[in-house]
């Protein structure tokens, strides 16, 4: 990591929403990472796990039966989790947080063309009028690789890759020192996949800090400089990408769980299926898919110490089921 | 098993998707046909489910000559062909509960009596528990919709599986239980797999053989034998 100030730091970020008869889903529960300028963080997970529900609170987008605590400071100076509505909408979306949306197709206007939504981010953000604004529309395009001569196209002319550089170019033009990418590669070729976060991390060298979430491992793989799993809600741990997808590898059994997964390692799927998250055990979340669960793993949670929460965090990867029973 | 025969499909006959492209799968083979987004595979996909009728070419499935593709489809090649989607939101009525999404086709040729009972067999394999069955896929996440969809597909013990792209939007673990699900299927019944997807990792490690698609072929295809036709071409090298 850099020795500056992070651009975003999350402390003990929860969330919880209130379903109706009382009911509670821990949909984020104590999350608590750091993203500096010129770093890529990615956020990991299976679908479901509460990572979007995450980027939503840093934007200010959940629903209203929505409760966060913890606090997430952007710059500094901003808590993301206190700061009004006012505030969100006129300085920090597209200002000092771009979005790389899920789905570009979806997050376009279908009726106007990209130069039209160009021009607009551009007069509402950079205060370009009249005759200046094609040259800047073709600046803010050309940064994220896309073609000029596109640029009077509506959506749905586009393909899924050029769409995702229209998005990306839009996501730019503020020039936030933040960069949020909800799942930026979903559904696109393994080619796509490569260049749009070949493209994001170019954006990062350029000193901004880029928060990616994604279940894509490979392309987070390709991306990041540290790496935090998700599982049921909690980050269960956080590590350097290199250590993490080359060796020693994860500490985690079940980030080893997922690495493990991929057709290109053991293509063995981690047995079960995650707790509910409105219906979380007392203990550590992933103990009954565990291999490693013991007694303590399902009476008590694991402290999140280390960049790990596990109770095998000691012996960590080195360990195995047989060693496991001398430790306990 | 299945064999496609220079077919020309596609939504305007004046330009088509596909053209001319012929593909094999052999009685009990696992398929691999690997494209980029928006090359046809998923058109010739659909047309290799009875879904989507071509313009030109022939099809034949168990030797017997298809004539007519969607409804035209007499029910017992219909019944024969499994397919998955990629999106399972988009192919799951939203008013069913995952029981009844899964006994759906059972319901519509008549098999009612046998809901029951290939629910609560097809469940614990995909990974259902009987809590979630009774939720209704707003409720559910990608990959448990998904997981239902797949079990929605063997219902009815289909000799062909086709996945266009199944596992596109899933994470790695989802990924790796749904071909397992898939893999003991066929291995229990001897069934055929299409697998369509653009994960060339992935369909080469699941498939016995995997047939890239070469657009580059499509326009001057010869009009000479059949596996020379079209824009698809066996892999270089057996694995």
């Amino acid at each position: 990591m850099t020795a500056e100030p992070p651009v975003l730091d999350v402390r003990d970020l929860s969330v919880r929403f209130r379903m109706r008869g009382g009911r509670d889903i821990a949909a984020v529960t104590d999350a608590r990472f750091s993203v500096a300028p010129g770093e890529c963080l990615a956020l990991v997970g299976e679908s479901g796990c509460g990572k979007s529900v995450l980027a939503s609170a840093l934007l200010g987008l959940l629903p209203a039966n929505a409760a966060t605590t913890g606090s997430a400071l952007l710059g500094g100076d901003t808590d993301l989790l206190t700061a009004g509505e006012r505030t969100l909408a006129r300085t920090v979306r597209g200002r000092r947080i771009g979005l790389v949306p899920q789905s570009p197709a979806a997050h376009l206007t279908p009726v106007r063309t990209v130069r039209a939504q160009l021009e607009e981010s551009l007069r509402e953000l950079t205060g370009a009028r009249g005759s200046e604004l094609p040259k800047a529309a073709a600046a803010a395009a050309a940064r994220a690789s896309f073609p000029e001569d596109h640029l009077d196209r509506y959506p749905h002319e586009l393909s899924g890759g050029l769409a995702q550089r229209a998005a990306t170019a839009l996501a730019l033009i503020g020039d936030a020192p933040l960069l949020l990418a909800d799942e930026p590669t979903t559904g696109l070729d393994r080619d796509l996949v490569e260049r749009t976060v070949d493209e994001l991390r170019r954006h990062t060298d350029e000193g901004r800090a880029l928060l990616i979430i994604t279940h894509d491992l490979a392309a987070a793989e390709r991306i990041a400089d540290r790496v935090a799993v998700m599982y049921a809600g909690r980050i269960v741990e956080i590590a350097d990408a290199e250590t993490f997808f080359g060796a020693p590898g994860p500490r985690h059994p079940y980030a080893k769980g997922l690495l493990d997964a991929l057709p290109e390692r053991e293509f063995t799927p981690i047995p079960g299926t995650p707790p509910e998250l409105g219906a979380l055990p007392e203990g550590c979340a992933f103990a009954d898919r565990c291999a490693y669960a013991d007694a303590r793993c399902t009476g008590e949670r694991p402290a999140f110490t280390a960049g790990l929460a596990c109770h095998h965090g000691p012996t960590g990867r080195a360990h195995s089921p047989s060693k496991e029973s001398a430790d306990a | 098993m299945l064999e496609m025969t220079r077919i020309t499909a596609g939504y305007d006959r004046r330009d088509p998707v596909v053209r001319d492209v012929s593909l094999h799968v052999g009685a009990g083979e696992a398929v691999g046909l690997l494209g980029p987004s928006g090359c046809g595979k998923s058109t010739l996909a659909k047309v290799a489910a009875l879904l989507h009728r071509p313009d030109a070419g022939t099809m034949t499935l168990d030797g017997t000559v298809i004539r007519g593709w969607r409804h035209r489809a007499p029910r017992e090649q219909r019944t024969a062909v499994g397919v998955v989607f990629q999106q399972p939101r988009l192919s799951a009525d939203p008013r069913l509960s995952l029981r009844e999404l899964i006994a759906q086709p059972l319901r519509s040729t008549g098999r009612r009596r046998d809901v029951p009972e290939r629910v609560a067999e097809l469940a614990p394999l995909v990974g259902l528990s009987d809590e979630l069955l009774e939720r209704r896929p707003h409720a559910v996440s990608d990959g448990q919709l998904q997981r239902a969809c797949l079990a929605r597909a063997l219902v009815l013990r289909p000799r062909l599986l086709i996945c266009d792209e199944m596992t596109a939007m899933l994470d790695a673990s989802t990924t790796a239980a749904l071909v397992a699900v898939v893999e003991r299927y066929r291995a229990a019944s001897g069934a055929a797999l299409l697998a369509v997807g653009h994960d060339r990792v992935l369909l080469e490690r699941w498939c016995d053989r995997t047939v890239r698609w070469d657009e580059r072929d499509t326009e001057k295809a010869p009009a000479g034998p059949v596996t020379a036709g079209g824009g698809l071409r066996p892999p270089a090298a057996p694995r």
